[in-house]
């Protein structure tokens, strides 16, 4: 049988782009690229209502992303939710009077925790909880205050 | 009556019966993966017509349905001002189902038809049986290097189908429809899961990718072996395999993403 050099690079050619393809698909489509959760360390923080916060929301401070939500679970005794993130190891310096608040990015985006460093010189360490949080606002909840508002000022 | 029973039953054994053959077969070409291990030019000749050629179609398919999700996509975020999430819902719908399902359609329409008529009129010509007074074993010689090609090329032409599907959505999004180039893959990199979504749609492509070939090569193998034959065994592999991809494709996401 003859074999044509030509087939060889073709299928070569092929295979590498196929490879490469993968290549692109982990590291610019996923988020594969932007960390590895290795030497992540945890916190918690007990929210009365974790509103629409999920596993893998962001945790911000000032805006720049620090990790992520782990797990939300509710405690059985006292019915708060306990959320637990997971931090990058670079940012291990969080006093631990930070305070812990989840917001909603823009009107309807995905909620998220935001952080508030504290001015204490203790710092957050590993499986550390965070005492003063915030819970989510819950919008059917604000438009109701807003509702029951309106009609306490009509019978004055 | 009793003529419509005696039909069922036959219906029944007939279908039974291929699907032994079809286990048989299928179990038989595995074994001869040894032998395309000790002679790799039979399977690089075959990489060459069952992935290098399809590369073309696959390719400008992917980049056209990137392009047409940017423009839908488009439209429809707008109306909630979200044109950022133009490069996740992309990057989601590409890579978690059309990269796989639409790459596989193609795939057996493209390399499995081709696949099964060229088994069938090897089998009509009786080559395979010429092979067979040769003391050759046609299943090692012929179908696996083609049973190996065709798993293989499958999950490497879904990539391609994919990324290029990104670039095209690129193109038009950011490049006609003015989305922001940053929140574009921002938005993508943020909500793209690397286990979720990357490693399920391979997953996915691999299945897609033995399923297609299976029911190529054995349409083929299996065909009667007149032209009449062979032209009905090539339509029943697109049918088949259609069929096969769309069903399994709901399995495998009902197991996969059932739970979010």
């Amino acid at each position: 049988m003859q074999y044509s050099t030509t087939q060889d690079t073709l299928v070569g050619l092929f295979v590498a782009s196929g490879i490469a393809a993968l290549f692109f698909m982990s590291m610019k489509i996923s988020n594969l690229g932007e960390f590895s959760e290795k030497n992540n360390y945890t916190i918690s923080a007990d929210f009365a209502n974790s509103g629409g916060l999920k596993v893998k929301s962001p945790v911000v401070v000032g805006g720049v992303r620090i990790g992520r939500v782990t797990a939300i679970t509710l405690n059985p005794k006292n019915f708060r939710s306990v959320v637990k993130m997971s931090i990058e190891p670079q940012y291990n310096n969080l006093p631990d009077d930070t305070t812990a608040s989840i917001f909603t990015a823009g009107l309807l985006g995905e909620q998220y925790i935001s952080l508030s460093p504290g001015g204490s010189d203790d710092l957050l360490k590993n499986n550390s909880k965070i005492e003063i949080t915030q819970s989510a606002v819950v919008l059917e909840e604000l438009i109701g205050q807003f509702l029951f508002k309106d009609k306490d000022a009509e019978k004055k | 009556m009793t003529n419509i029973f005696a039909q069922l039953g036959a219906k029944t054994r007939k279908t039974f019966a291929k699907l032994g053959r079809g286990t048989f077969f299928l179990g038989f070409t595995l074994l001869g993966f040894l032998d395309v291990v000790l002679r790799p030019r039979l399977f690089s000749k075959q990489m060459f017509s069952v992935g290098v050629l399809s590369f073309l179609i696959i390719s400008i398919s992917g980049l056209f349905v990137g392009m047409v999700l940017a423009l839908q996509g488009y439209y429809t975020l707008s109306d909630f001002g979200a044109e950022e999430a133009l490069g996740q819902m992309i990057a989601t719908s590409l890579v978690r189902e059309l990269g796989p399902v639409v790459t596989a359609l193609l795939f057996a329409g493209r390399a499995g038809s081709a696949l099964t008529a060229e088994i069938g009129l090897m089998k009509a010509t009786e080559q395979l049986s010429g092979m067979e007074m040769m003391a050759i074993d046609p299943l090692k010689r012929i179908i696996s290097p083609r049973f190996l090609a065709g798993w293989v090329s499958m999950p490497l032409l879904a990539a391609i189908f994919s990324s290029v599907g990104v670039l095209g959505g690129h193109l038009v999004g950011v490049g006609m429809l003015g989305v922001d180039d940053g929140a574009y893959w921002a938005q993508m990199q943020a909500n793209i899961d690397f286990q979720d979504d990357i490693i399920n749609g391979i997953i996915k492509s691999i299945v897609f990718g033995f399923v297609v070939t299976w029911i190529a090569l054995f349409e083929g193998y299996d065909a009667v072996p007149t032209s009449e034959g062979v032209s009905r065994a090539t339509t029943r592999t697109v049918v088949s395999s259609a069929f096969s991809i769309l069903g399994l494709d709901f399995i495998l996401t009902a197991l996969m993403f059932g739970d979010i």
